[in-house]
């Protein structure tokens, strides 16, 4: 099936490219991108007349928690619901049962995401054998086996020697390593920020310094090793000072941030919202703040939703027992839309956070819609209203903080290879 | 004017108006646990349930006396009895309790908000006797009673509390119900045991030494030291902490003449309390006790919006 995109306003920061265009899909590739372009017969068309359209939408950081946790998510589940978020590739984390430490598990992931899967899935293995921080998983075979990235997401490498020793071992496999920077001993029995409302409501903290001490820590390990570093989820603004410093020294460290970094504050958690618990946790005005001006400036280069599905019974429950995380993928887009609207990105700084950049990190062939390029794309409503339902959210799991809340800008098409995947009604 | 709420979960949020009607009705039923005969049919045909998570002594038989002193059926769970630990979530707890058709629930538990949690899930009443860190307002409101009872007002009092103030629910309830009568609150303890922003729930100042927090104060209260819960990194011995966050003789001097001492108990002897002071003419320890049930007879009077009792 071919496709004809008509009418939209093309931003792909990959070329440069913010005008309207139309443009030509054939046999699962970008054929032809300009105007007034002849579509032959057999074409779909698809008007984007008021729309923006891009190039397809990444996520690198989301837990699609298939295989061993689909009571929570899976590979279909997980990615409809990237589809329905405009999101045309994610990177599913390895923290799955079992974990993904070896090529049996990761050449699964990528046969049940080719089989059953609607968007693109590169997983990323883990850093160490069971992500138990003790030895090095087998990074070459994970490699082989198709995936793009190392990390121990959610169980920090907590001795500095084998870190360092990660960071050294992937270099020379050539594979990237993702790193969850917190202090977990500092972390301690902490369910929140500590601050004013941790006090207030009685609730163990976790210091800011949490995150960054063990972020200076990858970030001189990087530089010590020369070796390239992703920082996950930044929410601190001491973290994203580390880091700026870091990359003006010229270090290959580059860094995410997750919307509910610019878009929350610890005041969420008030009436012990468990749906507002996640690590790192919610912050302070003062971090939002900073969070926003990196995001302006560069210092962070992607937005990344650090997608965690939770059960109902996981999170209603008292508050220090719910399990940290919250789904994203539905929301990241609109959420992320709001930067634009406060001034804080302009759309095709936006663009480059959720498409460009995290292709270029990961080193994927995405986030471009250069002639030739595989036909992923997406097609963004910026003004449309709707209201976050979780009776509707396409994920197994309905953790999120923003249920009710009124959004602004969605995707309107997800197009991964050249096929529709998802058409907002 | 009444008492408008169904729980009580905590004085935070609680007006002026309603802490000094708990505290008034609190006073009229000092009156009833000095008779012959310690009963009035007030909460008669009502069943109240102690529903405790941590080990309690003092409070739980408080409640419990407070309750039946007002002929209410008491039934006590506590958790080491309790189905908790066959792994079931406090939810299902609740459940089953609530189908036992209970009027009041007084919940203690190790988890900060877990009565918030309680409340949103059943119709009954909830009364909460101890919340993790956050709070524990029986306890504030006999505290606030025995002050009031001394001084004859909360307003303009200037009350020291000393001790672990992160861990402490009685510090918060403290602070959060004489900041609204009036009070101004000094805290000091070590700074591992000062909790960040914490001056910022009302008139509160800290005060890294004792000696300043406690000079002339009308109150002095001292917070019960536990290692257990402190562990090894908040203090180096309790030796050296009762050196400089310890209430004795000499110290004691810095408060206001006559100034009175406080402690929610149970006391650690020679630790944050002399037994000089605990024992001495300042000592407030067991009115502080004795307030106590006629301040839970008072809170469960008003959750379950009954009429004054008339004999």
């Amino acid at each position: 099936m071919n496709l004809l995109i008509k009418g939209g306003r093309v931003i792909d920061p990959s070329q440069g490219i913010d005008e309207a265009l139309d443009i030509l899909v054939e046999n699962g590739v970008v054929k032809a991108l300009g105007k007034g372009v002849k579509a032959p017969a057999q074409t779909e068309i698809v008007d984007a007349t008021g729309l923006i359209v891009t190039p397809g939408l990444i996520d690198m950081h989301v837990h699609l928690r298939d295989p061993g946790l689909e009571y929570k998510e899976d590979i279909v589940s997980g990615t409809r619901a990237a589809a329905a978020g405009g999101f045309t590739s994610v990177a599913c984390m390895p923290n799955t049962r079992p974990v993904n430490d070896n090529k049996a598990v990761t050449s699964y992931i990528i046969a049940k995401a080719k089989a059953e899967g609607v968007v693109n899935v590169f997983p990323v293995g883990a850093i160490t054998q069971g992500s138990k921080g003790e030895a090095l998983a087998e990074m070459g075979d994970l490699k082989e086996a198709g995936c793009v990235a190392v990390s121990d997401d959610g169980r920090p490498v907590t001795s500095s020697e084998l870190m360092r020793r990660a960071l050294e071992y992937a270099k020379g496999m050539g594979i990237m390593i993702i790193s969850h920077a917190e202090d977990l001993s500092l972390v301690g029995e902490g369910v929140m920020n500590e601050g004013f409302v941790s006090t207030e409501l009685g609730l163990k903290g976790i210091p800011w310094a949490a995150e960054d001490a063990a972020t200076a820590r990858e970030v001189y390990l990087a530089e010590f090793t020369d070796s390239p570093l992703h920082i996950a989820h930044v929410s601190t603004k001491g973290a994203l000072r580390i880091i700026r410093n870091a990359k003006a020294r010229g270090g290959k460290v580059t860094c995410e941030t997750a919307p509910h970094y610019f878009s929350l504050t610890d005041d969420a958690v008030r009436g012990y919202n468990t749906n507002a618990k996640m690590n790192p946790p919610l912050r302070t005005v003062d971090d939002v703040a900073a969070v926003k001006a990196a995001l302006a400036d560069g210092t962070i280069d992607a937005i990344a939703t650090d997608h965690a599905p939770h059960h109902l019974d996981e999170k209603d429950v008292e508050f220090n027992v719910a399990l940290n995380g919250i789904v994203g993928l539905e929301t990241s887009l609109s959420l992320s839309l709001q930067l634009v609207e406060e001034g804080v990105l302009t759309l095709p700084a936006l663009v480059e956070k959720m498409a460009c950049n995290p292709a270029k990190i990961l080193g994927i062939d995405r986030g471009t819609l250069r002639e030739g390029a595989v036909a992923d794309i997406t097609v963004i409503d910026p003004a449309v209203e709707w209201t976050v339902d979780a009776e509707k959210l396409a994920s197994k799991s309905k953790n999120s903080p923003f249920l009710g809340q009124k959004m602004k800008g969605a995707a309107a098409c997800t197009i991964v290879g050249g096929n529709v995947v998802f058409k907002r009604n | 004017m009444g008492f408008k709420h169904k729980d009580i979960i905590g004085l935070q949020g609680l007006s002026r108006e309603e802490i000094q009607l708990l505290l008034d009705t609190a006073e009229n039923m000092k009156e009833i646990s000095g008779r012959d005969i310690k009963k009035v049919p007030t909460l008669r045909g009502k069943t109240v349930v102690n529903l405790f998570f941590e080990a309690s002594t003092r409070t739980r038989t408080s409640f419990e006396i407070a309750a039946k002193r007002l002929s209410a059926d008491t039934i006590n769970i506590s958790a080491s009895t309790s189905s908790v630990t066959k792994g079931e979530t406090l939810s299902d707890t609740a459940r089953n309790i609530l189908a036992m058709k209970p009027d009041i629930i007084v919940m203690r538990h190790a988890a900060s908000g877990a009565h918030h949690y309680l409340a949103q899930r059943v119709s009954c009443s909830v009364i909460n006797a101890g919340d993790g860190a956050h709070e524990h307002p029986s306890q504030g409101l006999l505290d606030m009673l025995t002050m009031r009872q001394k001084f004859g007002t909360l307003d303009g009092l200037t009350v020291a509390i000393v001790g672990d103030i992160t861990h402490s629910r009685v510090a918060r309830s403290d602070i959060f119900g004489l900041t609204t009568m009036g009070a101004s609150v000094r805290l000091a303890g070590p700074p591992t045991m000062m909790p960040p922003g914490i001056e910022r729930l009302g008139n509160v100042t800290v005060c890294t030494d004792m000696r300043e927090a406690i000079k002339g104060a009308d109150v002095v209260m001292m917070l019960r030291i536990q290692l257990e819960r402190q562990g090894k990194t908040l203090l180096p011995t309790l030796r050296e902490y009762s050196r400089y966050y310890g209430l004795n003789p000499e110290n004691l001097k810095l408060a206001k003449p006559g100034a009175m001492v406080m402690h929610p108990g149970p006391i650690n002897r020679g630790v944050e309390l002399s037994s000089y002071v605990a024992d001495g003419d300042q000592s407030a320890i067991l009115t502080q006790v004795e307030n106590g049930v006629a301040v839970r007879m008072s809170m469960l009077y008003h959750v379950s919006g009954g009429e004054l009792p008339t004999e």
